[in-house]
């Protein structure tokens, strides 16, 4: 028992005598390595060691966990370092929305806001539109969908998140922006006379449909398969129980999924919801082919623009200037950042609702 | 299965007494796809007493009781001939709503599945689904069907804690409390203490006993001990040559037990197969 206890548990979680154990098992796992023997006892003392594999498991657990956090942790720091021209010359004004929005390499003068606002608002367009959607089909394909069409719809999902970004980007110039986004940009223009609120509906949008909303629409049918999938296995891994449950106390179908279900793998399907924003966020050679890569636009969705993913695409090879090449680092740095601490709130909100639960 | 001879710890049992036909199954068959499961089987259940169907394992026990609230509905390829009735009304017939069936028929579960949810979530579940949400309302319930689950006393300082973190014996009495919330005129139990330690049993067996004061309860069991110990009216079960359960005998659990007429039974019961 306590070896299986041992096996399963990460080192933190070992008391002290073990981890010195662990530790004095590993030593003689080197050991082993270096002593010159014979082929034959060489092969039995792996096959023992391959056999009770405390040693080996956990030798190869800490080194790939160390070679992650080494990996992290360079990359920080690489971008951290190699942005430091950019940090020091524009400081905070560098991200702050309310500073002067500036992209000028021949000036030496760069600001990052209109690319970090691009990011977070082709991303928001694209979850609050693929969420409901991903969300439905996911419902559909595990609770309503009749078995025979379920292998074929399933598969038809999968193959949709298969496609390599950049037929995605060609399907979205050629064929998506012309016959969806242009139109939809022109009837959404006249919501630009609304005082306030009009600021992002401001047109026209171009003849091209180039632009925020367009980047947006592509993000919404890339990250559609991913939150699907995911959700539909969450909600397929939630017992048969407990529909059974609800389904006896008088629920309907719906009930069903809206009162159990749902609530049941909402900690799961939260966990795919930041895995689709993490793609849309992330998102580079789509968003670069349809974004149309250009500053300013304020703050409409019907104007071309840039995501932060996007610039740096757009820009790095032909970078001529160290601050240039810099500034660039740095919106890789804040991207890094914002990557990061949306997961940990992710992470932080997957945990709290789990353990109001349990 | 245990060779001690079954023993009888209630003689005055009211099965005597006369007592209405709360359901009736009649001539009825289930299907998985081709495969026959149950083969014409004909029964009572009597209003305020334990019905137990018991018998070997895979006979179709409950196959058998899930057709008393279409739950077989669920299952893709599943199919029931014959009549269930209930208060005289077929509940397969055509325009029933299986929803209000449900609603009338209720059921506990082999293991205990509470909604990861509140204690209180739980209980007051299918009341909100009939649309009840005066707090006054759902507060009395919650703790009447607590009191009537024997569960009360456990939780009744914390009610917001998860169902999830009873114990097993305690979930289950929230299952029972979540499914008497809704006054169910039936409750169906598919082997509701096989997942428990023994103390965790008998407290169930005791409480079924006050609950039939109320419900009309089915039990499956494949313990022939609890079901001597606590029904008044035993089914015993047994599978032909291919698989397909029938009844071989039913009546007052005494009788059963003590004077089965079926060879069979009586194999059964002294634990000669099974
Ligand atoms: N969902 C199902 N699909 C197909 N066959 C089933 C299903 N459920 C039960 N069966 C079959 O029906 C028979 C009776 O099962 P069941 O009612 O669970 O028996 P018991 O409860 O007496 O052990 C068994 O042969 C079982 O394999
Ligand atoms: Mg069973």
């Amino acid at each position: 028992m306590a070896a299986e206890v041992r096996r399963v548990s990460p080192p933190h979680c070992l008391s002290a005598s073990s981890r010195l154990s662990f530790r004095s098992s590993f030593k003689r796992f080197s050991d082993l390595l270096m002593q010159p023997t014979s082929s034959s006892s060489w092969r039995k003392r792996l096959a023992y060691y391959f056999k009770h594999g405390d040693v080996l498991w956990w030798t190869l657990l800490t080194l790939s966990v160390g070679v992650v956090l080494v990996l992290v942790l360079w990359i920080a720091w690489q971008l951290w370092v190699q942005s430091a021209a950019a940090r020091h010359a524009f400081g905070w004004q560098f991200i702050w929305p309310w500073a002067k929005p500036v992209w000028n390499p021949a000036l030496d003068k760069f600001q990052a806001w209109p690319a970090i606002y691009g990011s977070l608002i082709t991303a928001a367009i694209a979850l609050v539109l693929a969420v409901p959607l991903a969300v439905g089909i996911a419902i559909f394909l595990s609770e309503l969908a009749p078995e025979w069409l379920r292998a074929p719809l399933n598969y038809m999902v999968e193959m949709l998140a298969a496609i390599p970004s950049v037929v995605y980007g060609l399907w979205g110039i050629y064929v998506f922006l012309p016959l969806v986004v242009v139109p939809l940009g022109k009837a959404l223009a006249p919501l630009g006379e609304i005082p306030g609120l009009g600021v992002f509906f401001r047109g026209p949008v171009p003849a091209s449909g180039f632009s925020r909303l367009g980047a947006a629409l592509v993000l919404v049918i890339m990250i559609l398969p991913t939150i699907a999938a995911v959700s539909r296995d969450v909600l397929q891994a939630i017992p048969r129980s407990q529909r059974e449950a609800a389904l006896a106390l008088g629920a309907t179908r719906w009930e069903t999924v809206w009162k159990v279900l749902l609530p049941y793998g909402q900690s799961g399907i939260l966990g795919a919801i930041i895995l689709g924003f993490g793609r849309a966020i992330g998102e580079t050679m789509a968003v670069t082919m349809v974004i149309g890569n250009s500053a300013g636009g304020g703050y409409s969705i019907l104007r071309p623009g840039y995501t932060m993913a996007s610039i740096i695409a757009n820009e790095f090879a032909e970078a001529v200037s160290e601050m240039h090449t810099a500034a660039l680092i740095e919106i890789g740095l804040v991207l890094f950042v914002l990557t990061f601490l949306l997961n940990a709130l992710a992470r932080w909100l997957v945990v709290n609702k789990t353990i109001k639960r349990a | 299965m245990t060779q001690q001879p079954v023993a009888l710890n209630r003689t005055d049992k009211p099965a005597a007494v006369a007592s209405a036909t709360k359901m009736v199954i009649r001539g009825v068959s289930v299907y998985y796809k081709t495969f026959r499961a149950i083969k014409n089987v004909d029964l009572p259940v009597y209003e305020n007493r334990i019905t137990a169907f018991i018998g070997p394992s895979g006979c179709g026990k409950s196959t058998l009781l899930r057709t008393l609230n279409r739950m077989n509905d669920l299952i893709p390829g599943a199919r029931v001939e014959g009549k269930v009735l209930l208060d005289g009304e077929d509940i397969y017939a055509a325009g029933q709503d299986v929803v209000d069936i449900r609603r009338r028929v209720g059921m506990v579960f082999q293991r205990p599945n509470p909604f990861p949810m509140s204690v209180y979530d739980n209980v007051a579940f299918g009341l909100r689904l009939l649309g009840i949400r005066q707090k006054s309302i759902l507060d009395e319930v919650v703790e009447r069907s607590l009191r009537a689950a024997a569960l009360w006393e456990h939780v009744c300082d914390n009610l917001n804690q998860s169902g999830m973190a009873l114990s097993g014996g305690q979930q289950q009495r929230l299952c029972i409390a979540r499914a008497i919330a809704v006054e169910p005129e039936v409750i169906l139990m598919d082997e509701p203490t096989s997942a428990l330690d023994p103390i965790a049993t008998l407290t169930i067996e005791d409480l079924l006993q006050t609950l039939k004061e109320n419900f009309t309860i089915v039990i499956v069991t494949h313990n022939m001990q609890q079901a001597a110990r606590i029904s008044d009216y035993t089914a015993f079960l047994s599978m032909d040559d291919d698989r397909a359960g029938y009844l071989v005998e039913f009546g007052p659990t005494v009788e059963l037990f003590t004077n089965p007429k079926e060879k069979l039974t009586e194999d059964y019961i002294t634990g000669r197969f099974g």
